[in-house]
């Protein structure tokens, strides 16, 4: 070294050095690996990190989206295209197709299929043998997850069980699982929505249109903006507005509300992210303000 | 103090610490302290804490409720385990690991202490220097963490006064020099009106040194100051044989990341345990060449000879090569619940390279709390003990002091593929 003090890393090349790092941590040590991707902002920075990760080679994995049959159509033509530019295989499985089947088996037809994912992503796991599911989750979204490891310890019926967590030291992960049972690895766990949309920012990543701000009719209910559309109609008293809106995250089309916004441009949503008063989550979805613990209690029973 | 809406000017980098103390000692609170006075905290967080505070009939808001995730912790009103936040300045990313204070959770303090570059040891100003303290301050030390910060608390229940932070200060740096803990800032704070944590409060005019924020604000962001040798695990090996594009037939990429030190194109470097040489001949992260490449960065490097290299090897510059063994010594944390068997063999996990390894001998186990040294043959959760392994395959290290990457192991306990062993070599 010529210099006294070291050179260290920016945080977000820090950031995307373990992001790299635990996905080839994952091609290493799993012997059949997936990357859920879903057309959401943190899958789509996940594919950066892979590409980063392992190119020239092609991904040591394949893309899978467990769809509800309910996700704005904007977001999965979005899907398709951007894994057939990245030349790498997508397997998609539906929620509609374990409902046909029996084993998702909703408490009334409007119910949201959200959390029902956790079944079809189980059955995804075992029609491929996966023993490893690489997910954009992260540490900052949600109290329960801001205790999950990276590599994350799942046994043979997908369940999560928090107060028997496998130790995580240094960076010695340890993706080790019986036949059976799943690791589920998360490596933008340390990212926070400001630095997504940072690294979206600096790799000028491409994102689905939702996330910009567009008008959309919706109805203000408990807080929230719920948009209007075949799936959520306005009920007769509704009060039906045409709101500039955008969508901080993706998800279920039952349970995603937008948020109003100008933002139509990526610099834009990050001023407005650095200066936000409410958490992404509670923004936004409405599935996680049903109780303190729901999504700890969705994780148990194998949800991401 | 800049909030993060000033968007970052300048990168200061990431900087990881770690909090001890108990929830007695104000640790949550000061976490809250630090979220809340950052503006991290967002609207409906804080509405959220207020409606749980107020549904326990406390009378203001409880900033600790922000780190306890877990339905049991909140029913049971402690803290289980390790929970990771996250704030910014705007100049500076942060990450905090949020150990657990109690005595059982030794394990989770080592965990969280495996990554930290800083830890706070949060000392309540009533009491001094409790047992805890010199038991997390043994940990911080042992785990090899660069910079120790003691927060003095609750000065604003001792009157703010000076004498009593002086007194603490000295009995503190008493036993720290017994460790062999060279250099440890101090502090007065008052977690709970915010006294010196991000703002100065009008209370301790005495005290001229930098408040919490300031310290963390300039301590530097890399592990040593020091240079390092350069470490490279091979993670994963690239051959994209791509019938399509005749020029990636031959190409052979070795992917890591730089554990220590750094590396330049035209560098002599010597691959283990093979010991054949080679040059660098590119340096590429996402198939981009760049000149070199520093500690912590993930790239994949190409050399110029054609050498067999597979995930588990390593490397190395040969002129600074590290030790080959089959047997070493460590400084061993037990973390399972099953006790260590020595008649069993357990795999070792050391940077990427795995070996079944035995336990050849106890020497003594230390207790936590007095310090001490004693004799032992088993090892329950929880315990620290001197150890000698037996390995079946060699590994390639560095003291522990010299190298966190390549002094650090885990074991593995192949029936149920948990993490059962931190260990720090010798």
């Amino acid at each position: 070294m010529s210099t006294l003090t070291r050179q260290v890393l920016s945080h977000l090349d820090w950031l995307e050095a373990e992001a790299i790092h635990i996905l080839r941590e994952v091609a290493g040590q799993c012997a059949n690996p997936v990357l859920l991707f879903s057309g959401g902002k943190d899958s789509i920075c996940l594919l950066r990190l892979a590409e980063k990760a392992f190119r020239p080679g092609r991904f040591p994995f394949p893309l899978m989206h467990i769809d509800t049959g309910h996700n704005y159509p904007e977001v999965t033509q979005f899907r398709d295209r951007r894994a057939a530019e990245l030349g790498e295989r997508l397997i998609v499985r539906s929620v509609e197709d374990s409902m046909a089947r029996g084993t998702v088996v909703l408490k009334h037809p409007g119910e949201s299929r959200n959390k029902h994912q956790s079944v079809t992503l189980l059955e995804a796991i075992e029609e491929f043998g996966f023993d490893a599911c690489i997910g954009g989750a992260r540490r900052d979204e949600e109290k329960a997850r801001a205790k999950e490891r990276i590599m994350s310890f799942r046994d043979e019926f997908g369940q999560w069980d928090p107060k028997n967590q496998r130790p995580e030291l240094w960076n010695l992960y340890n993706a080790r699982s019986h036949k059976g049972e799943n690791i589920r690895a998360f490596p933008i766990s340390n990212w926070t929505e400001l630095d997504v949309w940072q690294y979206i920012q600096r790799e000028q990543l491409e994102l689905p249109s939702i996330y910009f701000a567009h008008l959309r009719p919706v109805v203000r209910k408990n807080g929230l903006l719920q948009p209007v559309t075949a799936l959520t109609p306005a009920a007769p008293d509704d009060r039906v507005e045409e709101v500039r809106v955008r969508f901080r995250t993706v998800g279920d089309i039952t349970c995603t509300a937008p948020v109003e916004s100008d933002a139509d441009t990526v610099d834009k949503i990050l001023l407005e992210t650095a200066t936000t008063t409410i958490t992404e989550r509670g923004a936004t979805r409405m599935d996680d303000q049903t109780s303190e613990a729901s999504m700890e209690q969705r994780k148990k029973e194998g949800y991401f | 103090m800049s909030a993060p809406e000033n968007l970052p000017g300048i990168d200061n980098g990431l900087l990881r610490f770690l909090t001890c103390g108990s929830v007695d000692d104000g640790k949550s609170t000061l976490i809250g302290r630090l979220l809340f006075d950052t503006k991290t905290i967002l609207a409906d967080t804080l509405s959220a804490i207020e409606k749980t505070s107020a549904r326990r009939g406390l009378s203001a808001v409880d900033l600790s409720l922000l780190t306890d995730g877990l339905q049991a912790e909140r029913e049971q009103g402690i803290t289980i385990d390790v929970a990771y936040r996250y704030f910014s300045t705007g100049t500076r990313k942060y990450i905090i690991a949020d150990a657990p204070g109690h005595e059982q959770y030794t394990r989770n303090m080592v965990t969280a202490a495996s990554t930290a570059n800083l830890a706070i040891i949060l000392i309540d100003a009533r009491k001094g220097v409790q047992t805890q303290t010199r038991r997390h301050s043994y940990l911080a030390h042992l785990v090899g963490i660069p910079h120790l910060l003691v927060a003095v608390n609750k000065m604003d229940l001792v009157d703010y006064d000076q004498a009593t932070f002086e007194r603490i200060r000295s009995d503190y740096l008493a036993f720290a020099h017994r460790l062999g803990i060279p250099e440890v800032d101090f502090i007065p704070i008052s977690a709970l009106n915010g006294d010196m944590v991000v703002e100065r409060g009008n209370h301790m005019n005495w005290y001229a040194g930098p408040t919490l924020l300031d310290i963390l604000e300039t301590t530097p962001a890399a592990h040593t100051e020091q240079p390092e040798n350069f470490r490279f695990p091979v993670q994963y090996v690239c051959r994209p044989q791509d019938s399509a594009n005749p020029e990636l037939h031959d190409y052979r990429g070795f992917m890591g990341r730089v554990e220590s030190g750094e590396i330049a194109v035209g560098d002599a470097v010597t691959v283990l345990p093979s010991g054949r040489t080679s040059t660098v001949k590119a340096i590429q992260v996402g198939g981009l060449d760049q000149p070199h490449a520093i500690h912590e960065q993930s790239v994949t490097l190409l050399l110029a000879d054609e050498i067999d290299i597979s995930r588990g090897d390593m490397i190395v510059k040969s002129a600074e090569a590290p030790k080959v063994v089959k047997q070493l010594d460590a400084t061993l944390c037990w973390l399972s619940e099953t006790p260590l068997s020595t008649a069993r063999s357990y795999v070792l996990r050391h940077t990427t390279r795995e070996a079944k390894a035995k336990v050849a001998g106890i020497g003594h186990r230390v207790d936590v709390n007095t310090l001490e040294h004693e004799a032992a043959t088993a090892l329950d959760m929880n315990d620290i003990a001197r150890v000698s392994l037996r390995l079946a395959q060699p590994v390639f290290i560095d003291p522990y002091a010299d190298n966190r990457a390549t002094g650090a192991f885990i074991l593995i306990d192949e029936s149920t593929n948990n993490t059962v062993g931190a260990g720090m070599i010798l």
